[in-house]
């Protein structure tokens, strides 16, 4: 890549303004560096060339005019495969979605591509984001750039690990567990799931409607908060997006931190967590501590719960959502005898073993005779969950921790154990049943030089609190610590 | 053991789910481990709990009420009003099997 100049947002927009470089040129070197590093890594389902250099086209002539260009004009950047494209194929990373074509664009999408984004294609997943490694995308896994050998964490891998390898300035996922945060640990770059309702869910094909959530991955924090600024707002076409104003996320980042009160909760510490993943975290925390930010214990007696909680809701909504797919509509269809034949042969053969099991876990949870032990119960858990979290924000104004307990695990080493594939989302999900917005950020390696996350969480629409803390643990050295 | 091998086909039949017998088995083992786990919030007394219903946040703003907890505002929604949509033939065209305007699928009445 040429040296000259940095693939960052703000690199990119000093070139293409100082005429150094332009948008076809820049979308030019991605996708040669594309065409010759992905099949290692299989981070990319599908390249949108044709979009990507007719988007670069406009900027260029834009920029030639002397028009004013949007806050990420030129930028590459990758979408998650669970996340509507026009006219670009998305499948969810599922065969029953192999040959699907959305007739249009996600609001985030759109918005990305109105502030001069060029997207560069389609991000390999877990099957419609149900998995904490991508191992069970119907493509194949990704594998983690820092460790071919490694994953790269799940759902958002293929995003995660596109940004980590450089073949995307930035790129979008979504969380609905964990899946946007503990990949970015696991690959080593900053990774924001925003607020629920921050950012429009329109045009993301849904997995657990109350907690899903698109959010950027990006080398920095500075082209996180840039992102933010541009998909972050009021949808019409998404009733549960909030009429939240939104801030200037690039101005708050360079706030001073001092003062500010960071919590610790002591439950992510406890049994379970790796000895080098806990050292460098409480490094991390140090770090803040010599900032000037004030550390308090917490004590979040319902974390433990979070797991439990998390599956049976997030289970029961994807077996409501993922009722559509049918054979009827769109996607695969396996002919059979009746209409009932037809269902039950496409689905068998659409959907992979995670997807199967997830949607039978559902149907029992929400089945009569279970709704009451199961579901109803996790409803009100998950509300004690969110009331240690609004309890913990009246004493502090962030928390911080762990992202994943352990470093990126290998591939197959928990496929064959649903159960313990799960616990990997243990820190991440109490904060994805809570509603609030948190950010994974790196906090050095382990020895064998497998990145670690440090997870920062704040209250409600929040955002700008986290990448204020966020940036200064960048500036000071955090990352690499 | 929490889930029976009945259990599992049942839940399978309610999902639209065709599984081979082996697949029955394994999905048995599985999920019976998965539910044993689950079942520790049996442990917590949730008596006086209301449940967490919905998650929106309508006209929220962090100023007045930075720690709002979800479920304690109205989500604000808008008109229900048409609004003109082009995109039936790009959908009809996704379909396996249409004969415009229709999807067309196996006879379910009979007669």
């Amino acid at each position: 890549m040429s040296a000259a100049t940095p693939w960052t947002v703000a690199g990119i927009q000093t070139a293409l303004r100082a005429k150094k470089i332009s948008a076809r040129e820049i979308a030019t070197e991605f996708y040669a560096d594309i065409d010759r590093r992905n099949p290692a890594l299989n981070a990319y389902l599908a390249l949108s060339r044709e979009r990507a250099f007719a988007q670069a086209d406009r900027v260029d002539v834009a920029t030639a005019c002397g028009e004013k260009l949007g806050p990420l004009a030129g930028v590459p950047i990758a979408v998650k495969d669970v996340i509507s494209t026009a006219g670009v194929r998305t499948t969810c990373g599922s065969k029953i979605l192999e040959t699907y074509i959305p007739p249009y664009d996600a609001t985030a999408v759109a918005r990305l591509e109105k502030a001069g984004a060029v997207v560069l294609g389609k991000t390999n997943c877990d099957e419609f984001a149900m998995g904490s490694s991508n191992e069970n995308s119907a493509y194949g896994p990704v594998r983690n750039p820092v460790a071919l050998d490694r994953v790269p964490g799940g759902s958002s891998g293929g995003s995660a690990a596109a940004v980590a390898a450089e073949l995307a300035v930035a790129a979008l996922g979504t969380d609905t567990g964990g899946s946007i945060r503990q990949p970015g640990a696991c690959c080593g770059v900053p990774a924001m799931m925003p607020t629920y309702g921050r950012v429009s869910r329109y045009g993301l094909i849904a997995f657990a409607s109350s907690l899903d959530r698109i959010g950027p991955f990006a080398g920095n924090v500075a082209d996180i908060a840039a992102i933010m600024s541009v998909i972050a707002g009021h949808d019409e076409n998404d009733a549960t997006s909030a009429a939240v104003s939104v801030p200037d996320y690039v101005a708050a980042i360079e706030q001073p931190v001092q003062g500010l009160r960071i919590g610790v909760p002591e439950e992510y510490f406890a049994e379970g967590i790796d000895s080098e993943v806990k050292e460098k975290v409480l490094a991390g925390i140090a770090l803040f501590e010599r900032l000037g930010c004030r550390r308090v214990s917490l004590k979040m007696p319902h974390t433990e719960y979070a797991i439990a909680t998390y599956y049976i809701l997030a289970t029961a909504e994807a077996s409501s959502n993922l009722a559509r797919y049918d054979g009827v509509r769109y996607g695969l269809r396996v002919p059979g005898a009746t209409l009932i034949e037809m269902y039950r042969k496409t689905r068998a053969r659409g959907f992979g073993a995670e997807v199967k099991r997830r949607l039978m876990l559902g149907t029992y949870a929400l089945s009569s005779g279970y709704y009451d032990a199961y579901y109803l119960r996790a409803q009100k858990v998950r509300a004690l969950i969110a009331r240690d979290f609004s309890e913990a924000f009246q004493k502090v104004d962030a928390i911080l921790a762990p992202t994943t307990p352990t470093p990126a695990f290998k591939l197959g080493e928990k496929t064959a154990d649903p159960l313990q594939m799960y616990l990997a989302d243990i820190y991440t999900v109490t904060g994805s049943l809570a509603g609030i917005p948190g950010i994974s950020v790196p906090c050095g390696t382990t020895k064998e030089k497998l990145p670690i996350g440090v997870q920062i969480l704040a209250s409600h629409f929040n955002e700008a609190r986290i990448l204020q803390l966020a940036r200064a643990f960048e500036k000071a050295g955090g990352f690499t610590i | 053991m929490t889930i029976s091998r009945q259990d599992v086909l049942r839940v399978a039949e309610l999902a639209y789910l065709e599984l081979t017998p082996e697949e029955a088995e394994l999905y048995r083992a599985q999920l019976d481990e998965i539910l044993n786990y689950i079942g520790k919030l049996q442990q917590l007394d949730v008596s006086n709990v209301q449940p967490m219903t919905q998650m929106a946040f309508a006209s929220v703003e962090p100023k007045t009420f930075p720690d709002v907890s979800p479920g304690e505002t109205e989500p604000d929604l808008r008109e229900d009003t048409l609004q003109p949509c082009h995109i039936a033939d790009a959908v009809l065209e996704q379909a396996p099997d249409a004969a415009k305007p229709f999807f067309r699928v196996p006879k379910v009445i009979e007669r």
